[in-house]
């Protein structure tokens, strides 16, 4: 009896056995019901673990500052530096910084929008269109509580910030400009390359011995084109001491020392021709590239701004060359030393939502450490007077010293501060073309200029004057 | 065919403008909204970052003073001119060559057609180099039969010229247009015209063109829209409209008037007299054209 219970009980569960795996082969797995669930189980998880790793500790919350700034490739990489020793420095603000194209537009549109940056880096003529519109914030305060004040800086580098009185923006890097020239082609043209012009009557002289023509009268090698690089048309006048705008706010650009300047560049038009240096010009690559005229040793000197160390370095490692104050008029002694100065700024725009958080970056970029840091790294020279005894030791430019002592100088020169600059300039560089293609003589180029500029000037210091900015 | 009125009708459209909803939505804040506040903001001295102050038509008064204007719209139309009945006549050459049948036909094709799908910036990045008064291809090719070219982009006189070779060389689209009416056009009606002893030319003039009128009607209306808004390639290949200016258009005086120069209202009233100058010149070309264009079965 026990004997066959047992075996009637093994029987029971074998066919119970067989029963459940012949259910399981028959019905349909539904497989849905298992991964679906299973899935998102793997999501949250996820997204729990990655919200852990990644939050910050509440007490460790950082404020966010976003930084636009303009610069791709070394000289962001150098601000980048800054901005990451500024992180590590203290736990209570992170700037963000992004590199932006056309950030003038970019801006502009940001804060239209009320959704701007913390901080923008513009360029220095932005400064004046910028403010007249309130655009941007006045540093005032900000500035006399953090003691930033105008005597640490070299004056032009401090001026370009002001607009009717307030700081509207500090500076990032400052450019002066010299006249960079070839010393072997100098040489080659039976020139002492230890001697550079002083005048423009001796550059003339050095300029026709520089350049050469092949048998049709075509240019082979320039000594100097006007129009390379061809950022600064407006200079020309400046160097020959006339003013773009007097202190009445009358524009200038028809006085007789900006006729003579613009002469100056008309008279390469009639020696060498003006077909003739536009094809040779257009041989040539762009700034940034090997093809560059200087750096390929096509033309023997050029007005350029303290960067140019960068690229020569970069493309033409080899090429001897040296800078030298740009030649005065010989009966203007007084305008030696004459220098184009440019200015990157920095500034908080209007509807920032972290101004207070923002400036305390600017505070510690404005410091010797931050600026000789961010300085050191684009290559350029500081804004500041006081610089530490190895600043200039450090540095690779070796003739960083030279473009320093420029824009101390007397006679920097620098577009007018002016809402309506990008106009006016626009202006200037059509009646450049005017002249050197020899279409318009300059008084007639540059008094058409002021003839229509002028009228647009009033018009908009008028529609200021209705909104209370000036 | 009845209309549905029934009580599933007003669901039916409710879920039509649910699912057409994300296109009214963008064309509502993206399209319809800007248009309309640029029409009042032309009326105001405007620069984006300060509300706007109502100025009646000081904006269009200053326009009519303002000499960069006229250039400008000169620019616009002197290119216009050139630009668009040579491109027409290009393309409709080339279309009529490629509907001819010749072997290796889908080749040469494509190879007329690929121009056009050049992006605008690599174009005029390419035709810089092509242009290049040094350097260029085509000077060089110019040279092999001793013909000395211009310096294309430094001579005002060239500029717009070769802009409007530029503009030929991309015509792809239009030639596309032209190949597929003229692959319309009846045989039996160029079968009659050859039973009638008509040659080539008088097929193509009494046939071939007024059945393919429609599509050049189009082709017009197209260009017109088109080469009075040339923006792109100039802005890059010409910056600030180089050499004095012989290739500021129009429309890149507006996008610095608005970007720029921060003068938004003024630019308003720029783009508004465009959109009026365009539809007066569409309108003209529907109505001179109504005698000359032949529609299938009307």
């Amino acid at each position: 009896m026990r004997n066959v219970s047992r075996l009637n009980y093994f029987a029971i569960f074998a066919n119970t056995l067989d029963e459940s795996q012949k259910r399981l082969h028959s019905a349909p797995v539904d497989r849905g019901a298992f991964t679906l669930p299973a899935l998102g189980a793997i999501v949250l998880a996820t997204v729990f673990a990655s919200e852990s790793l990644t939050r910050p500790e509440p007490k460790h919350e950082r404020v966010h500052v976003t930084y636009w700034e303009k610069w791709t490739n070394f000289e962001f990489d150098a601000m980048k530096h800054v901005v990451d020793e500024f992180n590590k420095s203290q736990d209570k603000i992170q700037v963000d910084l992004v590199s932006m194209s056309q950030i003038e537009n970019k801006t502009l549109m940001a804060i239209s929008g009320r959704i701007p940056p913390d901080l923008a880096g513009l360029y220095g003529q932005n400064v004046s269109q910028y403010a007249d519109e309130n655009a941007v914030m006045p540093l005032d305060e900000m500035c006399a509580e953090a003691g930033i004040k105008k005597e640490s800086y070299i004056p032009v580098f401090w001026n370009i910030n002001v607009v009717h009185g307030h700081i509207y923006s500090l500076p990032t890097t400052p450019a002066s400009t010299a006249l960079h020239y070839n010393r072997k082609m100098f040489r080659d043209a039976g020139l002492d390359p230890d001697k550079p012009p002083q005048t423009i009557e001796e550059f003339d002289d050095d300029i026709q011995k520089l350049t050469k023509m092949d048998a049709k009268g075509h240019i082979q090698q320039a000594g100097f084109i006007p129009s390379e690089p061809g950022w600064w048309n407006w200079c020309w006048g400046a160097f020959f001491g006339g003013k773009m705008m007097d202190d009445k706010g009358r524009l200038t650009l028809n006085s007789p020392e900006n006729i003579k300047g613009f002469e100056w560049i008309q008279s390469f038009s009639k020696k060498f021709g003006a077909d003739n240096i536009q094809s040779f010009k257009t041989g040539m690559g762009n700034f940034d590239s090997p093809q560059n005229g200087f750096m390929s040793e096509l033309v023997a000197s050029e007005l350029q701004g303290v960067w140019m160390y960068n690229f020569v370095t970069k493309y033409n490692p080899k090429m001897d060359w040296a800078v030298a104050p740009f030649p005065h008029p010989k009966d203007r002694p007084d305008l030696a030393n004459g220098t184009v100065v440019d200015l990157d700024v920095i500034c908080i725009p209007t509807g920032a939502k972290h101004p207070k958080e923002a400036f305390e970056f600017l505070k510690y970029l404005q410091s010797q450490k931050g600026m000789e840091m961010l300085c050191l790294g684009q290559k350029k020279l500081s804004p500041l007077l006081q610089v530490s005894p190895d600043f200039y030791s450090k540095h690779p430019n070796k003739f960083i010293k030279l473009f320093t002592e420029l824009a101390k100088s007397k006679n920097t020169l620098y577009p007018p501060k002016m809402g309506i600059w990008a106009q006016y300039n626009d202006e200037i560089s059509a009646a450049y073309d005017s002249i050197s293609l020899m279409h318009k003589t300059p008084k007639q180029a540059l008094d058409d200029v002021v003839a229509h500029m002028q009228p647009a000037l009033d018009s908009y210091n008028e529609r200021l004057r209705l909104r209370g900015i000036k | 065919m009845t209309r549905n009125t029934g009580p599933g009708a007003k669901r039916e459209a409710r879920a039509g403008f649910v699912f057409a909803s994300p296109w009214l939505i963008g064309f509502c804040i993206f399209l319809a909204y800007p248009l309309l506040a640029s029409i009042y903001f032309s009326f105001c001295d405007y620069s984006v970052l300060k509300p706007p102050v109502y100025v009646g038509l000081d904006n269009y008064k200053e326009l009519m003073g303002d000499e960069l204007f006229w250039k400008t719209l000169s620019n616009t139309f002197s290119y216009a001119a050139i630009a668009l009945p040579l491109g027409m006549l290009t393309s409709l050459i080339l279309a009529m060559l490629l509907n001819t049948k010749v072997k290796g036909m889908p080749l040469f094709r494509t190879l007329f057609f690929i121009p056009s799908l050049v992006p605008q910036v690599s174009l005029a990045c390419l035709w810089l180099w092509v242009f290049n008064g040094e350097h260029g291809v085509l000077n060089t090719l110019l040279l092999k039969f001793g013909i000395e070219g211009p310096n294309w982009l430094g001579n005002p006189a060239w500029s717009k010229p070769a802009l409007v070779v530029m503009a030929v060389w991309g015509g792809g689209n239009a030639m596309l247009i032209y190949l597929a009416s003229l692959q319309d056009v009846p045989t039996s009606l160029l079968e009659a015209a050859d039973l009638d002893g008509a040659s080539g030319w008088q097929k193509t003039l009494n046939v071939t063109l007024p059945m393919i009128s429609p599509v050049m009607l189009f082709n017009l209306v197209m260009g017109i829209i088109g080469s009075l808004q040339v923006f792109t390639v100039p802005y890059i290949m010409f910056p600030n409209g180089t050499p004095e200016r012989s290739t500021y258009f129009y429309t890149s005086y507006l996008f610095d008037n608005a970007f720029r120069f921060h003068k938004m209202g003024y630019a308003s009233a720029m783009g508004w007299i465009m959109f009026l100058m365009i539809l007066a010149l569409t309108y003209g070309s529907l109505r001179l054209s109504s005698k000359h264009v032949h529609y299938q079965g009307g």
